[in-house]
């Protein structure tokens, strides 16, 4: 494969795990949120948290199964477009996919149908158990994404021998140094992005003035968690730059759009900068002063490398981690924001009303996303040059697979995606517009007599869908 | 080669993919197999009951797959480092239709009443997809051409009238599952439509079974000379006569009432005709020229995966069968949780 090849097979693997990493960070969260809705419903016995769950479940099996289609496509494509990756590191790394087909997959895939349909067959403590195991799956599957990937970014107890690199202490290959920190992260991202989508649908509602007890139960669910959640997530954050500043330095300095580390600090913090790779400086920047030693070496005075100090080839692309770090942290800075003034509204017991807040919180439904897709630019970006660090390069790590098959199957992915996915959102929404509506009773004997799905037509609700 | 770990850790791990591999063509042969039979459906009651029929087991069971490809890369990755490469396009269009075919059991209750396109794509994603499975099954059996750890033929060299043959018969084999399993688990006339159907695909699967039986001693000499030279001849002949009992069994079983015994007969086909592929190619991984034993992880990887996969399988199996259980008995109109 030539190096046109491989950078279409690298747009072809950003494309879909892009694309895939969406339905993961929604449903981790939406799964935990419906097993929390259905153990409440068991508690207090109000239909209310039933008819919150069954809502949320339409929503999550589209997006579940959306997930699951494109994690697939990811899965094989290790294979197909990556095959030098998956003879060179393969006795590392696939193991620990192979954990996670058999420890997640299976109990997601197989309990999913449960959750899904077993409302009306299943003694209701047997289907919350479901719903939990569906929940745990999820988590379990990042556990080993992460696993797999934290190994990528940083290799531990491994040996290379003739190229090829072998396992010799799994523990070390499994909690690589990076990984509890990026773990907490990504997890912490997944519920913080579902918060704020519960929150905005209520906000909507709100808005809309309909399904009121419905929405603020979403309101306040999604706050108190979102209070909690977001301050914690900068502490994670940060904890995992600091595990970046140690054991990847250049990626660092390429997200600090940091070019001289050589001298004395102390380092400024550069808020925002045009980054110039040719000619090793940036063009413009604002920056400040003692900042940078501050967040990232915790003194007035530490130094880090700068990107000047590697050689060329082994720097990464500056542009993405650079960027793609300031939109991650300005999110996650109006996360705090936000939550902290809806729990100031819900104190003073001003959540109801509809104010410059809730039309704000109806807007936040996609913030959670665009801090995924950022982070995880910050963080394969800027993994590069290397797939393996240390092991094997990118450019090294391509299957043999012609220029033509690459870009045939590149079209493919995004013409299917495309149109795929667009309906899933659509139907999403649509979903989301219909609401929550009372289920039948709980546990009746024998089953429902059409499918729930005619009460989209109910009388009525055909107004509700027009006003999309 | 020595009897050591080196010689039984790959036996061990062939077993198990070709294990879950096999489940996989069963299990979600049966609900690609609804999809390939929907355009026969005659009235929208009858598709929504056809798709309700599997609608709680398909996720389940298309992560078989995952294993099995997953536990390719985890026990023997030269084998799927050269496999996925030369057998791309069918992989990546099999993935594709998987798409379209996965997000139509959601999609389509959503979109309703206009839902027409999902229909569709359901249809047509599962017919593909099972083509495509085909094909990579063709593409393997005809060999596939490496050099120095590395796939070496081109893009479009899986592509033969041989494969294309496996490709058109695994559609018919898939729905002649699907058929069988709707006449266990529906009543009415889509039960009886689907006898009906299951006997036209049955006649295809024999046709196709005899026709590859013919045609790959015949192509490839190796395979000749595993089924026909002494003393192998002596105990391979009831795999033949036993396929054609098998046949037998499920032509009556589709005469009697309503039940499952047509579509386990089916299984038995699917079982034979694979057992008659193991003893085709073992111990080639890839053929021609790669075996298990050089195409495997090293032991220490293997037993690592093989202590997950001794603990975890009989509990996936055991959840497995659960929903299963769960979910016995007749599917009725109207039932879902949409």
């Amino acid at each position: 494969m030539d190096m046109d090849a491989v950078m279409l097979a690298r747009i072809q693997f950003a494309f879909t795990v892009s694309f895939h990493i969406i339905f993961p960070s929604l449903t981790i969260g939406l799964a935990a949120w419906i097993a929390t809705l259905l153990v409440m419903w068991r508690r207090t016995g109000r239909e209310h948290y039933y008819n919150l769950a069954r809502f949320w479940t339409r929503i999550f099996a589209v997006s579940f199964a959306m997930g699951v289609v494109s994690g697939i496509v990811l899965s094989y494509q290790f294979g197909t477009n990556w095959s030098r990756f998956s003879d060179v590191v393969g006795n590392v790394v696939a193991p620990l996919i192979g954990y996670e087909v058999l420890t997640a997959f299976f109990l997601e895939a197989t309990f999913l149908g449960i959750m899904l349909f077993g409302w009306n067959r299943l003694p209701p403590w047997l289907h919350v158990t479901a719903a939990i195991c569906v929940a745990v799956g999820t988590t379990l599957s990042a556990f080993w994404i992460l696993s797999a990937n934290s190994w990528m970014q940083f290799p531990a107890g491994h040996v290379v021998r003739d190229g090829i690199a072998y396992p010799d202490d799994w523990l070390k290959i499994i909690f690589s140094p990076t990984f509890h920190w990026r773990f907490l992260h990504m997890l912490t991202a997944a519920y913080l992005t579902t918060c704020f989508v519960v929150i905005a649908v209520g906000a909507r509602y709100l808005i809309a003035g309909k399904h009121r007890e419905h929405a603020l139960t979403m309101l306040r669910m999604g706050l108190g968690m979102a209070m909690v959640l977001a301050p914690l997530q900068a502490f994670f954050g940060d904890s995992s730059g600091q595990s970046v500043r140690v054991h990847q330095p250049a990626k660092l300095a390429a997200i600090e759009g940091h070019w001289d580390g050589d001298e004395p600090g102390p380092v400024p913090l550069i808020l925002f900068a045009i980054p110039n790779e040719k000619e090793e400086r940036n063009d413009f920047q604002i920056a400040v002063p003692y900042l940078g030693s501050i967040i990232l070496t915790h003194s007035l005075d530490g130094t880090f490398p700068g990107l000047k100090q590697f050689a060329p080839e082994d720097r990464p692309p500056v542009w993405g981690p650079f960027f793609g770090f300031r939109v991650m942290v300005g999110i996650g800075v109006l996360m705090i924001l936000v939550a902290w003034w809806g729990g100031y509204l819900w104190r003073r017991g001003r959540l109801g009303e509809v104010t410059l807040f809730t039309r704000v919180a109806a807007l936040m439904w996609p913030t959670g996303f665009i801090a995924v897709l950022a982070g995880w630019l910050v963080t394969e970006n800027g993994r590069q040059p290397w797939v393996a660090t240390g092991i094997l390069r990118t450019a090294d790590a391509a299957s043999p697979v012609s220029y033509t098959a690459v870009l045939t199957t590149l079209i493919l992915f995004v013409v299917v995606y495309s149109v795929v996915f667009s309906f899933g959102i659509y139907y999403i929404n649509r979903l989301i517009n219909r609401g929550p509506v009372d289920a039948p009773p709980v546990g009746a004997t024998g089953l429902p007599s059409r499918p729930i799905t005619g009460m989209g037509r109910r009388p009525g609700s055909e107004i509700a869908e027009v006003e999309v | 080669m020595d009897l050591t770990l080196d010689y039984y850790l790959p036996v061990i791990w062939a077993v198990i993919i070709a294990s879950a591999v096999g489940l996989y063509v069963i299990l979600d042969g049966f609900d690609l197999g609804i999809g390939i039979l929907f355009p026969f459906a005659r009235k929208e009651e009858d598709r929504d009951l056809m798709m309700n029929s599997v609608a709680p087991f398909w996720d389940g069971n298309e992560t078989w797959l995952i294993l099995g490809g997953g536990g390719l890369w985890v026990a023997f990755p030269l084998a799927y480092s050269i496999v996925m490469p030369a057998l791309y396009l069918p992989v990546i269009v099999m993935l594709l239709a998987l798409i379209f075919r996965g997000v139509s059991f959601e999609f389509r209750w959503v979109a309703k009443p206009k839902h027409r396109h999902w229909d569709i794509a359901f249809a047509a994603g599962s017919t593909v997809a099972a083509f495509c499975q085909g094909l990579i099954l063709g593409g393997l059996i005809q060999g596939i051409e490496v050099q120095d750890r590395q796939y070496v033929g081109g893009s479009w060299d899986f592509l033969t009238p041989f494969s294309v043959l496996c490709g058109v018969g695994l559609v018919a084999g898939y729905a002649l599952l699907g058929a069988t399993w709707l006449r266990g688990r529906v009543e009415g006339p889509v039960a009886d439509r689907a006898a009906h159907l299951a006997k036209r695909a049955m006649l295809a699967v024999l046709a196709f079974i005899a026709a590859v039986s013919i045609w790959t001693p015949l192509a490839f000499e190796p395979i000749a000379d595993r089924w026909f030279s002494t003393p192998n001849i002596y105990f391979l002949w009831p795999v033949p006569v036993l396929t054609a009992l098998l046949g037998l069994g499920l032509w009556v079983g589709l005469h009697r009432p309503a039940g499952y015994s047509p579509f386990f007969f089916s299984i038995g086909l699917f079982l034979l005709s694979y057992l008659g592929l193991a003893i085709s190619t073992f111990p080639l991984l890839v053929p021609p020229s790669v075996t298990i034993w050089e195409a495997a992880a090293v032991p220490a990887s293997q037993i690592f995966s093989l202590i997950g996969v001794t603990f975890m399988l009989p509990i996936v199996l055991g959840y497995t069968v659960f929903v299963y259980w769960t979910f016995r008995g007749k599917v009725r109109p109207g039932e879902g949780y949409h």
